[in-house]
């Protein structure tokens, strides 16, 4: 049966990148025409499948950002470069870059949801005047849990992009901002608010209420998009894992915008 | 074509219709229901007319000839996959309107819901032909009349079922050729008309997210026992799990099956690190009864739920899914009066 679905590809580990004290890296080597914010499903024959979100690719790659906490993430520890894995994807729908050129883009990324949105925010440090200005809102749980730190380095550096960096609890070494993603939405500078486009991709609770303080700042919905987070088996609408009323997270999501997302209710 | 055959000539019929095709009818199974001395009455392959119990409702649906329970996708040996074999073998179902309804369900998931068809539903589907058995008295939870779901057009056979013979309408050509030396009659199918079990679907725009809060889905937080039995007797119920396999004789080999899953279940919406969603009963219970009278008819313009009320029949708490819908109802009542 030709084009079966189900069937993963089977893909090399090019190279495994420490990230944070319990996040990894996986470069894989394929070629996929992924959109910004898709996911793969990511198997080992004999374990499972689980679905992980695309956190960069390029010619010959795709990067995985993968924490050990799972049936088949735990087992993806064991791998080491040269092992394989099965892929099947990408899946679902990805950021309208579109809608964000010329804009001034706010990212507000919670933890692990910096992953699916770090090959946007390279896309546009590497093409800066495709956008007028680009703030990035990171909130990680503590130091210890800040993913992409060289990156987020590099960010720093660049002139059109303003970092701004926030742990929920600091160490005896951090002398950075301290609190809730929330907390910091306030110091985006919101002049020409029309003008303005705003992701946010996080846990659950992170993303409703940091739209919301956006909208505090008459942001409107229809400028704020999100991510969804779903335990999805299937990854092309059959199996029924994650759907929030008549909609398929894995087929019309993982990324809503606002006006979408507000009246899906798990 | 319309023909009366002798109850003693069926088994005629049966038996050269087994040369194509494997035939699956409702069986009762003597002691061997939940309870003592009691039967279970359910889907099995048959050969004979004595075989077939045309009285009862089976406890589960006929949904396993193309959703079987577990269903092998592929086999691994190494890092390498074997797609799993098709046995190709021919189907014939005898069931009910509302079943054959339930299959459209089924079809609408498996063949047009995402980007692609499901080719493993797919090889199946496509060699199912149905036998209707005329059903005019229904049962005691039935309630297909207000699914709409009590006719259908879709059948190769169509029988009433006497004491003495078997009235068929034959509509498919292939089949045909079986009946054709038989006594031909005027015989059309009857549909039921009423239901014991009566109930009003609510309007799309009636459901509004408020509901989704409203306290009717508390008592079942308090009833349900998320023992999903309701899950997987519903002839329309299509979620299933990914889960592999290996064995024991030699570990390098494996399987990658799916496996029945059900929203009323622990653990069907829990992720990696434990975070879940509709942790309470009553939120799993909202979500299925919206899902079977709401999103899916939102989604596809027919309501998923077909009545059959097999998920009454075999709730160890007695919940109602026709007295869900009734205090959905009131709810949405009580809402506009408070409005």
């Amino acid at each position: 049966m030709a084009n079966n679905p189900y069937i993963p590809t089977t893909v090399e580990i090019i190279s495994i990148r420490p990230e944070s004290e319990v996040d990894y890296t996986y470069r894989l080597a394929i070629d996929l025409d992924v959109d910004n914010g898709q996911f793969v499903e990511v198997s080992i024959p004999k374990v499972g499948e689980c679905p992980i979100s695309v956190s960069d690719f390029g010619e010959g790659y795709i990067d995985l950002t993968i924490r050990h906490v799972g049936k088949v993430t735990n087992q993806i520890a064991h791998l080491e470069v040269g092992d394989k894995l099965g892929i099947r994807g990408p899946y679902g729908n990805g950021f309208p870059i579109e809608e964000y050129r010329g804009k001034d883009l706010v990212i507000a990324a919670g933890g692990t949801g910096l992953a699916p949105v770090k090959s946007i925010i390279n896309y546009f440090y590497r093409n800066s005047k495709e956008v007028n200005s680009l703030t990035l809102l990171l909130g990680f749980k503590n130091p210890a849990n800040i993913l992409f730190a060289d990156e987020i380095a590099k960010w720093e550096r660049a002139d059109h992009i303003n970092v701004i960096l926030t742990v929920d609890e600091g160490d005896e070494d951090w002398t950075g901002n301290v609190g809730l993603v929330t907390d910091i939405v306030d110091r985006v500078d919101f002049d020409n608010v029309a003008n303005r486009s705003v992701v946010i991709v996080g846990p659950p609770i992170m993303m409703k209420f940091t739209s919301l303080e956006f909208m505090k700042h008459d942001i409107k919905e229809e400028q704020i998009w999100v991510s969804f987070e779903r335990k999805m088996s299937c990854g092309i609408g059959k199996c029924g894992h994650c759907k929030m009323d008549d909609t398929y997270i894995c087929v019309e999501g993982p990324v809503f915008n606002y006006t979408k997302a507000k009246n899906l209710v798990d | 074509m319309s023909y009366r055959v002798k109850r003693s000539e069926f088994d005629d019929i049966l038996s050269k219709l087994q040369e194509d095709y494997k035939i699956y009818a409702p069986t009762r199974k003597k002691d061997k229901g939940t309870f003592s001395d009691t039967d279970l009455v359910l889907y099995d392959r048959v050969s004979s007319l004595e075989e077939i119990d045309f009285n009862s409702k089976t406890k589960y649906s006929p949904k396993e000839v193309v959703f079987p329970i577990t269903q092998t996708l592929f086999y691994f040996n190494g890092n390498e996959y074997i797609e799993a074999e098709d046995k190709g073998e021919k189907v014939l179902v005898f069931l009910r309107p509302c079943e054959v309804n339930a299959f459209k369900r089924l079809d609408k998931i498996f063949l047009e819901n995402g980007p692609q068809e499901d080719i493993y539903y797919k090889r199946l589907r496509e060699k199912v032909k149905f036998v209707v058995v005329e059903c005019t008295e229904g049962f005691d939870s039935c309630f297909c009349v207000s699914m709409g779901t009590n006719r259908t057009d879709d059948y190769s056979v169509f029988i009433r079922v006497s004491d003495e013979e078997i009235f068929c309408e034959v509509k498919d050509d292939e089949l045909a050729e079986v009946f054709v030396d038989k006594e031909s009659t005027d015989y059309s199918p009857e549909f039921i008309q009423e239901n014991k079990q009566q109930v009003e679907v609510p309007a799309l725009e009636d459901i509004t997210t408020d509901l989704f809060d409203s306290e009717i889905w508390k008592e079942y937080s308090k009833r349900c026992i998320g023992c999903g039995r309701c899950n997987t007797v519903c002839p329309t119920c299509s979620c299933w799990t990914m889960q592999d396999i290996s064995y024991q004789d030699n570990e390098n080999i494996g399987e990658r099956r799916r496996v029945w899953a059900g929203c009323h279940i622990d653990g069907y919406t829990e992720m990696a690190g434990g975070h879940d969603f509709r942790t309470t009963y009553g939120d799993r219970m909202r979500f299925k009864t919206l899902h079977k009278i709401y999103d899916f008819r939102k989604r596809f313009d027919i309501d998923m739920c077909v009545g059959c009320g097999r998920c009454e029949d075999v709730c160890p708490q007695y919940i109602s899914f026709v007295g869900a819908i009734k205090k959905l109802n009131q709810a949405i009542k009580e809402g506009k009066n408070n409005g």
